[in-house]
């Protein structure tokens, strides 16, 4: 019989999970996994947040405790202290009971159900033609994810200066200023992936006066919260000053990274508005939304994480985690800038530690990538993109030499 | 005037910028209208509400064991203590989830020694609990099913059936299927309406214990079915939601599955393991894809993989690990299977309670059809304004379509519900 799929043809796998696919199979011992996102301790093991064993034999232990399903927005008590550590204790916005939540799969689930609702309800009934703006370059997945929402018009807005290996300011200015009103911008609400380089509080104050003036829509995506400077309040100095001027916005949060929940998909998208009347309709269409994609969300990872920062005790064993984790990165930033610095590895190496979060964009090109991956087994994206935690005391001269080879034999 | 001495004190902190762009900036979401509650969990929340001692929610479909309680498996806690001991990490899973439970999930389907699984001519992808694999398969065969548009649902079918495929690009039509003078199955009707469908299109078939009506085909009603949908070259998909809850036996519940499979349709299943395991909250589910040989099942998994990474990258272990542990360790396995049976056998007690107790009330209505429905679900033949009464009179809850969830009948509470419906159908 013919088959229906007969036609369907083979889709390019996804790169970075191909990268890791091609590390696994690498038979070399001085292989090097500088790819996918996750953190890694100095023995370049994946961690488990001790605050997380910890809460996570409270879940068990507690047989009071069921699966019956969540309600479709989520766990009451994570949305609620989610969207705190996103907008801060104090925040008038959460006093004026103007600010909401839905409790998604990941990072990913929050900007697909907020991508699901603007394309359904921005500005007017359908923004199918309503043009996205994400950073150039940005998450591979950001573009997939609104134009699986319905999105046509997915741009770029000129963000990372290769030249200067630094930000843009002036283009993302210009872009901002030639976008269509009521635009949507996809902003990086700190530790920006893949390169790392975020706007100083100079730089956001512009930037929120021109989206302001124009009518701009902020959708900030935080999946670093803590992660990037170790301190949870400066790495969401952005997303507290749009809403301090008054923007009504999205935060996608992701608390795979920070709380180290990767596959337990814990995400959530605060929603702040204008009122606590239109943050209910707008709430209230979210619902819809979730109902006919996953119809509720998953109840392990949200339970830790509401327990987490409901305890103080446990809140500050928890920010303490967080900040090991961040300044491992920073260690092995200045350390990878230093051996190349000493090894008088061609070309300048400062954005490196200017840079900030897990991601650096070296500046390599694709054939020094490519030289790398094959040569020297050390596995890195295309861009040029490393993750610096997979960088240990132990493979960091190795890596350190690798790129000075690569820099140097390759053009 | 009010306005302005409101602006002149603001003016001290902020720039007039910053009020101009407050007051007149309208908020953008004013045009939202104010979604409806859905339907479904609206009556657990009406239910919450009450506060009359006897009140029911028959309501959504979770189970409860006979006081009424949420029950969690021996079998999952089980589970659950071996997971802990292990320490296991919490890095990514693949798009398309843990492969150890795919494995497992396919096999509980269509049973370890299909030849399906053998030749490799199938992928099975974990999803998010049934909804989230049905809408995986929907945008699949919007995307990939270029041959036609329309899926048809029985009449009637899960209410976030239509909405779902809606979405994903689909048009809804339906076939025959329930029949309101007998509360059973329009097998006459249905034949009828199948065999008019325009080749390849989609129909949905309820694997077992349909919902919300409870009614199944019999084998040999299968059978026909199988053969007229196969003549008029009709894509297959079939949502599996209560494998093993049903008849209490996972291989009679999945009969149909296998017996279309064997039958030569390359079907599409979305199975669930909220209720046959328990695992609600969890979001345990499969979508697989029957393929003609393993090279195509190999291209039908890119593509889902592609249709996943941008709806939630990749599926939550938790749920996943636990439903994997009791699938693929015997013990946990055959405990599994008793516990299941366990919640099959104290629904069908209370069907036949309730209508026993109905019979004592001395009711004079045919109440055949509670007995002969299967599953967590009855639907009762009570009529909106006989569900309204019991909602407002008696403080017992249900969907309008006078669907009631057995799972929320317990002894205590049988003879109370006989008598409010015998009140408001005498």
């Amino acid at each position: 019989i013919m088959s229906i799929f007969g036609e369907v043809p083979q889709a390019a796998p996804v790169a970075v999970f191909k990268l890791t696919a091609d590390f696994r199979e690498d038979q070399n011992h001085s292989k090097v996994n500088l790819g996918v996102g996750a953190y890694r301790t100095d023995e370049c093991q994946p961690w488990v947040l001790p605050v997380v064993r910890k809460v996570e034999k409270m879940i068990a232990d507690d047989h009071s405790l069921n699966h019956e399903y969540l309600p479709i927005l989520g766990l009451p008590e994570f949305r609620s202290s989610a969207s705190k550590i996103a907008l801060g204790e104090d925040s008038p916005a959460i006093k004026d009971n103007r600010v909401g939540a839905v409790q998604c799969l990941g990072g990913t689930g929050a900007l697909k159900i907020g991508a699901e609702f603007l394309r359904r309800w921005y500005n007017g009934t359908d923004n199918t033609k309503t043009p996205v703006y994400v950073s150039a370059p940005t998450w591979e997945n950001h573009n997939a994810v609104f134009s699986n929402a319905g999105f046509e018009d997915i741009r770029p807005y000129k963000y990372w200066d290769a030249g200067k290996r630094g930000l843009d300011l002036e283009g993302f200015l210009g872009d901002l200023e030639s976008a269509p009103d009521h635009s949507i911008f996809v902003l990086h609400a700190c530790a920006h992936n893949p390169t790392g380089t975020d706007p100083t509080q100079d730089q956001w104050k512009k930037i929120a006066d021109v989206m302001k003036r124009k009518s701009l829509f902020a959708f900030f995506d935080s999946a670093y919260q803590g992660f990037a400077s170790g301190n949870l309040d400066k790495d969401a100095w952005a997303v507290r000053y749009f809403v301090s001027q008054g923007f009504e916005l999205f935060c996608a949060q992701s608390f795979s990274k920070n709380f180290g929940l990767y596959n337990e998909r814990v995400g959530n998208l605060t929603v702040v508005a204008k009122d606590q009347d239109n943050l209910n309709r707008a709430l209230s269409q979210m619902e819809k939304i979730v109902r006919i994609t996953w119809s509720n969300p998953p109840s392990q990872g949200a339970r830790l994480v509401a327990i987490t920062l409901n305890t103080p005790e446990l809140f500050a064993e928890w920010k303490d985690n967080v900040k090991t984790m961040a300044e491992r990165v920073l260690l092995m930033r200045a350390q990878l800038k230093e051996k190349l610095k000493a090894l008088g590895t061609p070309g300048t190496w400062e954005h490196i530690t200017e840079q900030i979060g897990m991601f650096s964009f070296t500046g390599l090109n694709p054939k020094q990538v490519e030289y790398l991956v094959k040569e020297k087994h050390v596995y890195l994206m295309a861009s040029g993109r490393i993750n610096m935690c997979g960088l240990t005391t132990k493979n960091i001269d190795y890596v350190a030499e690798s790129i000075h080879e690569a820099v140097t034999t390759v053009q | 005037m009010l306005e302005l001495k409101a602006s002149a004190l603001l003016h001290i902190l902020w720039s007039s910028q910053d009020i101009l762009f407050f007051f007149f900036f309208s908020s953008w979401w004013t045009e939202v209208q104010m979604g409806p509650p859905d339907p479904i969990l609206g009556v657990t929340e009406a239910f919450k509400r009450d506060t009359n001692p006897k009140k029911m929610n028959l309501g959504v479909g979770a189970y409860r064991d006979d006081q009424g309680k949420p029950f969690v498996l021996n079998c999952v806690r089980k589970a659950e203590a071996q997971i802990a001991a292990k320490k296991l990490d919490k890095e990514y899973l693949p798009i398309g989830g843990m492969a150890e439970f795919s494995k497992a999930c396919a096999q509980l389907a269509l049973g370890p020694d299909n030849e399906v699984l053998k030749s490799g001519r199938s992928i099975t992808v974990q999803t998010i609990s049934g909804t989230g694999s049905l809408r995986v398969g929907a945008n699949f065969v919007s995307r990939f099913h270029n041959v036609s548009r329309d899926v048809y649902l029985p009449k009637p079918s899960w209410g976030n059936h239509t909405p779902i495929f809606r979405d994903a690009g689909m048009q809804l039509k339906a076939y025959s299927y329930y029949d309101p003078k007998t509360c059973g199955f329009d097998f006459k009707g249905a034949l009828d309406e199948i065999s008019k469908i325009p080749e390849k299109s989609v129909i949905v078939l309820h694997a077992c214990a349909h919902n919300p009506t409870g009614v199944d085909p019999r084998p040999e009603q299968w059978k026909e079915m199988a053969a007229l949908i196969k003549k008029r070259n009709l894509l297959v998909f079939f949502d599996m939601a209560y494998q093993g809850f049903a008849s209490g036996d996972i291989d009679r519940d999945a009969w149909a599955v296998r017996y279309f499979i064997e039958q030569g349709h390359n079907i599409l299943l979305s199975q669930s393991f909220a209720k046959n395991m328990g695992l609600y909250g969890e979001r345990v589910g499969g979508f697989t894809v029957v393929c003609k040989d393993a090279e195509e099942a190999k291209r039908v998994e890119s593509q889902l993989k592609i249709l996943i990474r941008p709806i939630y990258s990749n599926p939550p272990m938790n749920g996943a690990r636990i439903a994997s542990t009791i699938l693929n360790t015997p013990e946990l396995y055959k405990e599994w299977l008793v516990e299941v049976k366990g919640m099959a056998d104290r629904i069908i007690k209370m069907r036949e309670m309730l209508v026993s107790n109905l019979k004592k009330e001395g009711s004079t209505h045919n109440w055949q059809h509670v007995i002969d429905q299967i599953g967590m679900f009855c639907f009762t033949g009570l009529k909106p304004e006989q569900v309204e009464r019991l909602i407002k009179e008696f403080s017992i809850y249900m969907t309008k379509d006078g669907r009631i969830s057995v799972a929320g009948v317990t002894s205590a509470n049988v003879g109370y519900l006989a008598h409010a419906i015998h009140a408001v159908t005498k």
